[in-house]
């Protein structure tokens, strides 16, 4: 394989074998360039990695090879003759397919009944379990015909994604990030099957941000930045941190590691908390145990979907306890205390889901700061809101957090996802709190933002509080915890040293093979 | 070809200032081609409708009076939209505010009630229990909401019939003047428990001045007050207002008391102001019309002053119209139904682009 410059566009057609090109391609959305002169070329046999950051324009170029949006300008090759893709099911007919990021399963059907419902209306759904065996069995993903999906893990799920677009027999078949959702063994299991479908001459084009992977399953990458080409190589011959480096057109500082620091006194001590789940398909909390000191930080990991989103709710008295004393935040037994009370004894808050969740998109950034600081700040008196105090709050956040805005106080849905999460976790870190908890702290933030996170959370540490820190990110976690635990169905592994605790070990409790149902004391 | 919604990137202040007043401006048009197919000059229908009422003092004062109801409605209206809530039941608030009020009316008919402490303290009550019957009646929603996950757009709704029919039935039963040659009304107020008028000679009342003050008192409490600003986020954005520490089932609650006292204030008003006296019938859909005065008024109080006026403007020149052009009385009624489809039309376009796609289709 050749290995060019940064600067150098590729030619497929120059390389002759491309099955699937871009050439020139741009798309435009009003003023803004998502794709600007994007040429690319996916040939038989190889798997080839879309590497860019959150942003890049990865997603709006699939989705044209999908079909799914027209280019303003530039051509589509097939074969070396141009085509238009009018829509999915026309690109479907040519032999591409998709495996989404997020998963378009309906929960409540069989892994059949979703698996017909994308065939033609030609296909029977009698027929269909039989194919899905075949399928299965040829590439060894171990799917149940008749499971309801609802009762499968991701990696299952996704293995379904899969096995729905390896029915059309594809020639191309394009993954949008599918391990953002697995666990490192899930990973590994996923990535055999690609090499087999690699064998198989088929052209796959892998999207990722994650350096590790590329390097183990890939010999080409086109690298986009801000919708541009930046450079093509092999990321064989690369280094995970010179391909960093053309993603993020930058240096990355490197987080400064927490080093030796005095432990405080427990800040946050759950005990044996048991919550049944608030919604059908969401998990219950089973005796879930752990304790956060002053100066720690506590790290969960876990797969998407095993109660991190449950716990962080219980912790944030989003979702109330019956045992008052399953949570005590410095003491206080707070299990059944409203969010705003667990505000007042100096605790803060970042949920998952910044836009609705963390912030309300609909109102102003000093509105916001009003949302979690009414209750503790100062921010109201007599039930009449000072604008003025929570407008000089929220410059602060932005000072002080480099919150890139277009007008002094705009609308948060204005705001891009890596600033928005820049502006709530800073809300929280300026309030000084002794124990913050924080579920997702750089989901989807480009990695300058991450950085920015990361060394603020490090440094709240550093004064003193505590930290707890959900996250599905297993290098964040390694980067900045003092101590991982993993939670699988709602059950809470055992702590482990994050310096002496290894990404296998993780994994395998990630996946639900730790020793048996044992919990942190 | 396919037709999209893309949403704009940008939401303008001006373009949602303007759309109401573009969605008028359809409306109006499609009201006289409307007129035209039915072989009236549309602008000799215009002249009736809009010019003519707003050229003379009687016609100036019977908008005001006209407003007053509509405008306190839609602004409790406000509140219950503001938090999500879709309380369609004002009309029945309304009339349950106007018979409890009305009804202290009638105990003290005759100077009744009076002997001790005179008369001046019939009104504030008079005024008081009509808030307090539209409160209670708009809390049965907001409870059966908030307790049971019933939806309100059901119950509000059909409590508006058992509010009619129970009216109907106590002016046709408990509270029939026995003097009243068996017609179905009540006896007459008594001058203490009648909204004085304002100038001799017109029509304007006391309850008139009421709107702009409560028009006033909703803005501060919605721009300025921290309930004004859980309001606003119960509806906008459910997850975060309860990530902010918010009861939005005490949101909920204090929205429908709101709405329905503002409603029941309304009723009383009408019944002392105007109509002096129970009869079965004490409102010709305020509690419905008072819904597109919300969204016309951009579920801003400012906004529902002014929209209130402009609809009133279409009531009284909906009556002129039956007089002078021989119109039917439903052409206001579907003239104003046009102008919410039109107002609910131009709120999405003023969010929203349409974009058109050649070939889409699967």
């Amino acid at each position: 394989m050749d290995q060019t410059t940064p600067s150098a566009d590729r030619q497929p057609g120059a390389q002759g074998a491309a099955l699937l090109a871009v050439r020139g391609i741009t798309k435009r959305f009003g003023a803004f360039t998502a794709n600007e002169n994007v040429t690319l070329g996916l040939s038989s046999g190889e798997i080839h990695a879309l590497l860019g950051e959150n942003g890049a324009g990865k997603s709006t170029l699939v989705k044209m090879l999908y079909g799914l949006l027209a280019p303003t300008e530039g051509d589509i090759l097939w074969n070396d003759s141009p085509i238009k893709l009018a829509n999915p099911n026309a690109a479907r007919a040519l032999g591409i397919g998709m495996v989404f990021q997020h998963f378009s399963l309906f929960d409540n059907l069989t892994v059949a009944e979703n698996i017909a419902l994308v065939m033609p209306k030609s296909e029977r759904l009698e027929d269909v379990p039989a194919k899905i065996d075949q399928i299965s069995r040829a590439y060894g993903m171990g799917l149940e015909p008749n499971r309801p999906v609802w009762s499968l893990s991701a990696g299952e799920r996704q293995r379904i994604e899969i096995a729905r677009a390896l029915l059309q027999d594809p020639k191309v078949l394009i993954l949008d990030e599918p391990t953002s959702v697995l666990t490192p063994q899930e990973a590994e299991k996923l990535f055999e099957t690609l090499d087999r479908l690699k064998a198989e001459g088929r052209a796959l084009l892998y999207i990722s941000h994650h350096l590790e992977e590329v390097k183990r399953l890939c010999e080409r990458a086109t690298i986009l930045r801000r919708g541009k080409v930046v450079g093509t190589c092999d990321p064989q011959v690369e280094t995970a941190r010179s391909m960093a480096a053309l993603m993020v057109g930058a240096q990355i500082a490197e987080v400064r590691a927490s080093g030796q620091h005095e432990l405080g006194k427990d800040r946050l001590v759950v005990a044996n908390l048991n919550a049944p789940s608030p919604t059908l398909h969401g998990v219950a909390m089973k005796n879930v145990s752990l304790t956060v000191k002053g100066g720690e930080v506590f790290g969960i990991a876990g797969v998407a979907g095993n109660g991190q989103s449950e716990l962080f709710a219980n912790l944030s008295g989003e979702s109330l306890v019956d045992d008052a004393n399953a949570i005590r935040i410095d003491g206080a037994p707070v299990g059944a205390w409203t969010i705003s009370d667990r505000r007042k004894l100096n605790a803060g808050f970042v949920p998952e889901e910044r836009n609705g969740h963390a912030a309300a998109p609909d109102f102003s950034l000093s509105d916001n700061i009003v949302l979690t600081g009414h209750g503790s700040d100062g921010l109201t008196r007599a039930g009449f809101i000072n604008g003025a105090k929570a407008l000089e709050k929220s410059q602060k956040v932005i000072a002080a957090f480099d919150v890139r805005t277009g007008s002094p106080d705009p609308l948060a849905r204005t705001l891009s996802g890596g600033n928005l999460q820049k502006f709530v976790v800073g809300r929280e870190i300026l309030r000084e709190p002794a124990l913050l908890i924080i579920n997702q702290p750089t989901w989807g933030v480009d990695a300058l933002a991450a950085a920015t996170i990361r060394q603020a959370l490090l440094d709240l540490c550093a004064r003193g509080a505590a930290l707890l820190i959900i996250s599905q990110d297993l290098d964040e976690l390694f980067e900045i915890s003092d101590r991982i635990a993993v939670i699988h169905t709602g059950t809470l592994s055992e702590a482990l040293p994050a310096r002496s605790a290894t990404r296998e070990q993780i994994g395998l409790l990630m996946a639900g093979m730790g020793e048996g149902d044992s919990h942190a004391h | 070809m396919r037709i999209d919604l893309e949403a704009r990137a940008q939401r303008s202040t001006l373009r949602e200032i303007l759309a109401p007043v573009g969605a008028m401006i359809v409306a109006i048009l499609i009201g006289g081609i409307v007129v035209s197919l039915m072989g009236i000059s549309p602008l000799a229908a215009f002249n009736v409708y809009f010019v003519e009422p707003l050229s003379q003092s009687y016609s100036l004062q019977a908008i005001a009076v006209k407003a007053t109801p509509l405008v306190l409605i839609a602004v409790g209206l406000t509140f219950c939209y503001r938090a999500n809530l879709w309380n369609i039941g004002a009309e029945g608030q309304f009339i349950a505010g106007g018979a409890l009020g009305g009804w202290l009316g009638l105990l003290t008919n005759g100077g009744a009630m009076q002997e001790t402490l005179g008369g001046w303290w019939i009104l504030p009550a008079m005024l008081i229990m009509g808030v307090v019957g539209g409160m209670l009646y708009g809390l049965i929603p907001a409870l059966l909401r908030v307790k049971l996950n019933v939806s309100e757009i059901l119950t509000s709704l059909m409590l508006v019939y058992v509010a009619q029919l129970g009216l109907d039935w106590l002016v046709r039963g408990p509270w029939k003047d026995p003097a009243g040659h068996n017609l179905p009304v009540s006896v007459n107020f008594d001058p203490e428990a009648t909204l004085p008028i304002l100038f001799d000679g017109g029509s304007l009342h006391l309850g008139v001045l009421l709107a702009p003050i409560v028009v006033v008192i909703a803005w501060i409490v919605f721009s300025r007050t921290l309930f004004g600003f859980q309001v606003r986020l119960v509806g906008s954005s459910p997850k975060a207002a309860r990530f902010g520490g918010f009861n939005d089932s005490r949101i909920a609650i204090a929205a429908f008391a709101i709405s329905g006292g503002l409603a029941g204030l309304a009723g009383v008003i009408e019944v002392s102001g105007k109509i002096g006296q129970l009869i079965p019938s004490i409102s010709p859909g305020y509690g419905f019309s008072a819904i597109i005065v919300a969204f016309l008024g951009r579920l801003n109080p400012i906004g529902a002053l002014i929209a209130g006026l402009v609809l009133a403007l279409t009531f009284i020149g909906g009556e002129d119209a039956q007089i002078a052009l021989h119109l039917p009385g439903d052409t206001t009624l579907a003239f104003q139904g046009v102008l919410l489809i039109c107002v609910l039309a131009a709120d999405v376009l003023a969010r929203y682009r349409l974009s058109f796609r050649m070939g889409g289709a699967a």
